[in-house]
């Protein structure tokens, strides 16, 4: 066992407390800790992981081993931040009766989640406040698409559209405003229901999936090297993240580690995705709050590191550059000194458009106060990321779980506790100004050497954690890899995931008007909710 | 105010104006993969490591017919890097008003090993070689404000759908809009409200989720309507394909005018797109 100490200590207090119904599986790594365990002690493993250890809920889902193990398992994932660890407790659904105790009462993290579980694979929720579907609309056939006797071409009747049955808000004045999913703009495509009272809204429904296009059904269909091409379409914005948190996986499953230039190298692309997107975002936000120019100056900025990811990887979202074991092309002198420009150009730049956005009083106006998101309600949906930042929540995987080359530089995490709009604007700003030292350090010290260390076939049945501090936020990928360089299972996290709710919360109260510079502020990944 | 005006007079025009400027596609992108057709020798090597079956390969007595479909090729060049008789360009404007002429389709006869011994015959769009255009973002620009103005009077109308997309392709389209690229000169507006547009452009793989929402949209325009097929996946369903969740190419629910390539195809890949179509008009 080469677990870390305080995992291990962890270890020794639960078996003393739950004795012989909890069992040490494996450690596949030493900062993650695989707990197989009763299913009728995950209400209180939670309980005590959230209470005694600090610890946070980070993904919940399920797999279908009734080949093998005549039951389902549901997984657990926590993440022990200040431990710098993982706990994963597996627990097993028998086949037969197929029924999973919701936690969501209690931990409201796992709302989605939970409901996802019961859509994709028919484990039939006990306890959850609202056990309705959520991945598949309403008028899909009873079909549970992640079960392995279900097989992924199914063609099923056509879509009739049968409307959801949301909630009725009633009251006096009270009138509902439906919104999508096609929207107003170039954006991807969701449903929102307002129910307001003259201009404050009193509850927002989201209803989503609507781009649901059977990702992690497909990742269980194809080679693990084209997994990889498929991961960077997870959610286009975010092309780089997913396929590198992929490649971690797979890496760990197979027991290789890229080569320190490629770790440097995933941290510029990485870094880069961010810069785009953040300039983007804080562009965007001014646009909806009628601050044009600065959005022009942003679309502008980001552009061109558009054209640099371009002569850089030969992409302008940074396709392709992935690779299991490392990155598929290096960077030569010229290309570095680009990137070196680059930085100096957009530092210089923003700056200034920094200056511009302070200077008007009326962007900060209208943004501060607008949305709040509260750090005990952004606490208790397990917010993540970004928004999680502007809500007090003070974690960033580069600097709690060091990936690639990360452990090599030095940044701040910015973390307010206002949590409106104005704040996750400030998130980003800050954070671009951190990207730039982190770029300029690891350019510092760009390690030498190869780009690659060479993945054969992965092993059958290894299972793995891969993860990534997106743009956006964590992003998890978790595989179990099956004969043949397969996966069994590939369980994709996108913090979206996890932060959608927070919407309905941060909207409550706003008026309609405020809406976009609110989802704006948050600018969730349809695409990588849905998948 | 003043600080507004000042930092936007300081940063001039930046609206990419070909010939004055050169062409800023820089010479590391990757676009059209080229295939040396007649040097063939093993079509297998590209279509096992292609993602998305954008090389595929069939044996039927002693003769293989051995493809290159365009409209799924998501230009990864993972096929140049494992076969040197294939090389990837930086051929970006693949649009086409057929989605046969994306496929390049050629006939081998086989040798006793399994390699291809000699190029029977050839078709689709190598027939018809889709040249790499040489015209800039403000030519063809021009062109299509042209073009707009003989055919719609004005100004093109655009109503965009997401129907099953990574947003992917939503970035670049909302590209076109930005100061750099600028397509509004054109007299091109992107619309809310389909009643309002003449030119649908659709992204994704549609999904049954979408279906509707997309039928919908394209009902409620008015006669006469265009539309276009963004991306891999609204070509051709791309790395998705057709599984029970997503219905794969945009044409399988609605007439499609023009398919635009890439993944996702780049602002000039999609003026390029836009301008066909309203060559159809
Ligand atoms: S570039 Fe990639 S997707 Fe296109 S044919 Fe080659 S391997 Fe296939």
């Amino acid at each position: 066992m080469n677990l870390l100490p305080s995992l291990v200590s962890i270890f020794d207090e639960l078996t003393q407390r739950f004795g012989a119904q909890i069992e040490h599986a494996h450690a596949p790594q030493p900062n993650e800790l695989y707990l197989h365990a009763k299913r009728e002690l995950a209400g209180a493993l939670c309980s005590t992981f959230y209470k005694k250890y600090d610890g946070r809920l980070a993904g919940v889902f399920a797999e279908d081993a009734r080949a093998e193990h005549d039951v389902f398992f549901v997984y657990y994932l926590y993440a022990l931040d200040s431990k710098h660890a993982f706990v994963l407790v597996r627990v097993p659904i028998p086949a037969e009766q197929p029924e999973l105790l919701s936690l969501t009462n209690a931990v409201h993290a796992a709302n989605w989640q939970e409901r996802e579980i019961q859509d994709l694979f028919g484990i039939k929720l006990v306890g959850h406040p609202n056990p309705r579907r959520v991945v598949l609309h309403d008028d899909w056939p009873e079909i549970y698409p992640l079960r392995k006797d279900f097989d992924l071409r199914t063609e099923l009747p056509p879509f009739t559209g049968v409307r959801h049955k949301f909630r009725e808000v009633e009251g006096e004045g009270v009138f509902q405003v439906p919104v999508g999913p096609v929207h107003a703009g170039i954006i991807e495509p969701g449903h929102f229901l307002f129910s307001v009272a003259g201009e404050p809204v009193l509850y927002l429904q989201l209803r989503l999936f609507y781009v649901h296009k059977g990702t992690e059904k497909l990742f269980e269909s194809l080679p693990i090297p084209h997994c990889l091409r498929l991961a960077e379409s997870i959610s286009g914005d975010s092309s780089f993240a997913h396929a590198t948190a992929f490649c971690h996986a797979v890496e760990r499953a197979a027991s290789v580690e890229a080569p320190p230039r490629a770790r440097a190298l995933r941290t510029l692309c990485l870094e880069l995705e961010r810069l785009y997107n953040h300039v983007a975002d804080i562009g965007a936000i001014c646009t909806d709050v009628a601050f044009v120019t600065a959005n022009m100056h942003a679309m502008r900025l980001k552009e061109r590191v558009l054209r640099v990811n371009e002569q850089l990887t030969g992409n302008r979202l940074l396709r392709g550059m992935a690779c299991l074991g490392g990155v598929r092309f290096d960077f030569d002198a010229d290309q570095l000194r680009v990137l070196a420009q680059l930085v100096n150009e957009f530092e210089k730049e923003f700056t200034e458009l920094v200056e511009l956005i302070r200077s008007n009083s009326g962007t900060r106006d209208r943004l501060e106060t607008t949305g709040v998101l509260k750090p005990e309600v952004a606490r208790n949906l397990g917010i993540v990321g970004i928004a999680g930042r502007a809500s007090g929540f003070d974690h960033d995987l580069r600097r709690d779980f060091p990936h690639d080359f990360y452990n090599e530089v030095q940044f701040t995490v910015p973390v307010f506790t206002e949590g409106d709009v104005q704040r996750r604007m400030v998130v980003r700003r800050e954070e671009l100004f951190q990207s730039f030292a982190i770029i300029r350090q690891v350019l510092g010290k760009l390690p030498s050497g190869s780009i690659r260390t060479a993945v054969d076939e992965v092993p059958p049945d290894r299972v793995a954690l891969g993860y990534v501090e997106g743009w956006r936020g964590e992003i998890f990928h978790w595989i179990h890899t099956a004969p043949g360089n397969r996966l069994a299972r590939c369980k994709i996290k996108d913090p979206s995931l996890q932060n959608w709710p927070a919407l309905s919360e941060a909207i409550l109260g706003n008026i309609i008007p405020d809406f976009p510079v609110v989802n704006k502020s948050f600018n969730f990944s349809y695409s990588g909710t849905d998948r | 105010m003043f600080e507004t005006l000042r930092q936007s007079l300081k940063t001039g025009i930046v609206t990419s104006s070909y010939p004055k400027t050169p062409v800023e596609i820089s010479s590391h992108a990757r676009g059209k993969p080229e295939i040396d057709w007649a040097n063939w020798k093993d079509a297998r090597i590209g279509a096992s490591v292609c993602p998305t079956a954008a090389i595929a390969c069939e044996d039927r007595d002693g003769k293989r017919t051995a493809t290159l479909d365009l409209g799924k090729c998501i230009f990864c060049g993972l096929c140049a890097e494992a076969d040197a008789t294939i090389r990837m360009t930086s051929a970006c404007e693949l649009s086409s008003c057929s989605r046969d002429e994306l496929k390049n389709v050629a006939r081998y006869k086989l040798a006793s090993d399994g390699t291809q011994q000699s190029l029977i015959e050839m078709s689709g769009a190598v027939a018809m070689p889709i040249e790499p255009s040489s015209d800039s973002f403000e030519t063809t620009g021009r062109e299509l404000k042209r073009r707009v103005a003989h055919v719609f009077g004005r100004s093109l109308h655009i109503r965009e759908v997401d129907a099953g997309s990574c947003n992917g392709c939503e970035m670049e389209i909302q590209g076109l809009n930005n100061p750099i690229y600028d397509i509004e000169r054109f007299g091109i507006h992107f619309v809310a409200s389909p009643r309002h547009a003449d030119m649908l452009l659709v992204t994704g793989p549609v999904t049954r989720n979408m279906e509707l929402a997309l039928r919908k949209t394209y009902d409620a325009m008015p006669a006469p309507r265009l539309v276009v097929a963004v991306g891999a996946c609204g070509c051709s369903g791309g790395i998705f394909g057709v599984n029970y969740a997503s219905l794969g190419s945009v044409d399988r629910i609605l007439p499609v005018d023009v398919y635009i390539p890439g993944c996702p195809p780049n602002p000039y890949a999609l003026l390029h797109g836009i301008l066909m179509a309203i060559g159809r008009m």
